[in-house]
């Protein structure tokens, strides 16, 4: 076992793909020379060559739709998004033609597009999003949001392996600043399995990506409340069995997303509980997210956009309390 | 002022076989070009009887283009054809009774009831099925593309777009990555003259779509695309030079859509003196005075050809209409591949 901060295990996880099968290959904006915006592939050029790591021209739907083509031509490609924001120029490609094509053609289209997501330095309303609702809405495509560095490597090697158009959201948040213990073998982490964070007895917190560690330090916060937290790790498919499990456990919910809040994916969790798990509720499902705006750029308005462990400390509370 | 090169008429029998035909070859050639009407012709029957439901399009005037070009494919290449491309699929060997099956719904359809019209393929023809949004299959062919290249393969991908949607930024992104990396992939606009109601100039304002092309790196090439034979011709020097190392190709074929964008569209809007100009240069028609004129084809030959042709078809009208509707309690299966669906011919 190594160390390795979350980009570094993004990396380990691409690197150890790449060694293994030749069929993986990276395109991207600035991913040779470069190493990519945020460095995940930094020295990747070198060891595999401009055919495997490939500098692409500044057009999302070329790469996306290329990566398409290549994907049922046998390949294994991996495009890396600068920004997870930018997925909005290559939604035609993920959306009509990548998610439909096994449906309604058979064939299927094992791509993975990494997009690096989230907010928490003044991104402003171009550099912070968190597209993941947008997506999940879409059959066909899958969703993983890892939160740990083993997340990261495991999710991304079982993204890979994957005979689907996968979306991989990697928060930035959390890129360098979540440092553990990753195996340095190859291993993979199921996709739609959630993960239990920490175990708790009185509220259920229910997120992923960088809320995760939200969730964590409000529940430190509350001496006397118990906390369980599940981190989905995939939004698409969702674990609804672990997330009925904890509820049944517990019987109180809040659901937590950096996601804006109307029609972010915690309104499809917390309807999902209202419907098969009504009965074990003892208090309202309640939700934190982020409000109905685009994500801001000056700091105290960033702050009130994305959920603090203050907000999500006192919806514990008042979970708990009720 | 025109950039690209407008390609010479294919004269003789001798030049033909230069570019690579016989005489048995031509032959073939006629016959596909028939079936592809065939197929269209049967299908407004089908679809005036009810038998299909939604809309019905055709590509009337397209035969020429689409056979001249798939019959320049090898068959290691692969090609994403549009909804005027039938010939494409006529070429690449599509058994037509699993066409009719495809309008009408029936789950022997290459989408078996989950797609309409021509949004389909077989993938084992090397063909990937069309989205309705144009011209969003250019990227995907050039991806087809670039699997030959990091592979170093002698294969080329053929992609093909109507001059309509020549304008949408899938066509520009697709033929600027094809052009830096000088990717094995020839695009060829169906210039058809009009993007539903829309006339060319108000959809470029170049004299041709393909005098583009220099400005992407890469040959641009304008052809009467009512001559199956020069159409082959440039097709095939086009997917020779791609499979060779030597880039991009951009390929335009120039028609008129003989019918409305669609069953229901009665094309008003096409001056009607236009229809009767280009109904003189018959893809057919101009093909079979060629092959009489040049390679002595024989009233008995050309009645086989007809008469297998309609039989092909009274068959497969036939066979279609045995499949069934596909079961709704299907409905949801196969919305995610599972590892076995990677076990097909393009997957390798």
């Amino acid at each position: 076992m190594a160390e390795l901060t979350y980009l570094q295990a993004i990396s380990d996880g691409l690197r150890t793909e790449m060694r293994r099968d030749k069929r993986v290959f990276v395109i991207g904006e600035d991913v040779g020379v470069y190493g990519g915006a945020f460095k995940v592939t930094l020295g990747f050029q070198e060891e595999f060559g401009h055919w495997r790591v490939i500098d692409a021209p500044l057009a999302e739907t070329a790469i996306v739709g290329a990566c398409t083509g290549a994907a049922i031509m046998g390949m294994r490609p991996v495009a890396e998004m600068q920004f997870a924001d930018f997925i909005s120029c290559a939604w035609d490609q993920l959306v009509t033609v990548a998610a439909k094509q096994r449906w309604r053609a058979g064939t299927a289209v094992p791509i993975v597009v990494r997009l690096p997501s989230g907010g928490g330095f003044s991104g402003g309303p171009f550099h912070s999003q968190n597209p993941e609702s947008s997506f999940a809405h879409v059959p066909g495509l899958k969703c993983v949001c890892p939160a740990t560095p083993e997340d990261a490597k495991g999710l991304l090697i079982s993204a890979i392996e994957d005979p689907n158009p996968v979306l991989y959201f990697e928060h930035k948040h959390l890129y360098r600043r979540i440092k553990a213990e990753v195996p340095e073998e190859r291993y993979t982490v199921p996709i739609g399995k959630a993960r239990t964070h920490q175990e708790g007895d009185d509220v259920t917190v229910v997120t992923w990506g960088a809320m995760v560690y939200t969730a964590e330090e409000a529940a430190k916060q509350l001496d006397d409340v118990s906390v369980e937290i599940v981190d989905l790790r995939t939004v698409m498919p969702w674990d609804k069995a672990a997330v009925l499990e904890s509820v049944r456990k517990t019987s109180k919910v809040l659901v937590l997303h950096e996601d804006t809040r109307t029609g972010g994916f915690g309104a499809e969790i917390a309807a999902t509980i209202a419907e098969d798990a009504f009965e074990d509720l003892d208090a309202p499902v309640k939700r934190i997210a982020a409000p109905d705006t685009p994500v801001p750029f000056s700091p105290p308005l960033e702050k009130a956009f994305i959920p603090q462990v203050e907000d999500v400390a006192a919806g514990l509370r008042e979970l708990a309390e009720y | 002022m025109a950039i690209a090169r407008e390609a010479e008429p294919v004269g003789s029998l001798r030049e033909v076989r230069e570019a690579g035909l016989d005489r048995d070859d031509l032959l073939q050639v006629y016959r596909n070009m028939i079936l592809t009407r065939g197929i269209e012709e049967r299908g407004h029957i089908l679809y005036r009887q009810g038998k299909i439901p939604g809309s019905f399009y055709t590509g009337r005037g397209n035969e020429a283009a689409a056979v001249g070009v798939a019959t320049a494919m090898g068959p290691d290449d692969v090609g994403t054809p549009l909804h005027r491309d039938m010939g494409v699929h006529v070429t690449r060997g599509i058994e037509p009774w699993r066409i009719f099956a495809q309008y009408m719904g029936r789950v022997d359809g290459p989408t078996r009831g989950r797609d309409g019209n021509v949004h389909m393929a077989d993938s084992n023809l090397g063909l990937i099925a069309m989205v309705s949004h144009l011209p969003a299959m250019l990227p995907v062919a050039v991806g087809a593309a670039l699997a030959f290249r990091i592979r170093e393969e002698k294969r080329a991908a053929v992609a093909w777009f109507g001059e309509g949607a020549s304008a949408r930024g899938d066509c520009h992104e697709g033929m600027t990555l094809a052009g830096v990396r000088k990717l094995p992939v020839v695009f060829v606009c169906d210039n058809n003259q009009w993007a539903y109601s829309t006339p060319t100039h108000l959809e470029f304002a170049t004299e041709h779509v393909a005098d583009r092309a220099e400005a992407y790196g890469f040959e641009g090439i304008v052809v009467d695309g009512t001559d199956v034979l020069a159409v082959y011709r440039e097709a095939k020097r086009a997917i020779e030079k791609a499979r060779s190392g030597g880039g991009p190709t951009l390929i335009e074929s120039v028609t008129l859509r003989m019918e409305g964008h669609a069953v229901h569209d009665d094309a008003f809007y096409v001056p009607k003196q236009m229809f009767e100009e280009w109904a003189k240069a018959d893809p057919i028609e101009r093909f079979r005075s060629w092959l009489r004129e040049n390679a002595n084809m024989t009233d008995e030959e050309e009645d086989e050809i007809a008469s297998e042709v309609k039989r092909t078809l009274t068959d497969a009208l036939k066979r279609a209409d045995e499949s069934p509707l596909p079961e709704p309690s299907q409905l949801t299966e196969g919305v995610y591949a599972s590892p076995e669906d990677l076990d097909t011919p393009h997957h390798k």
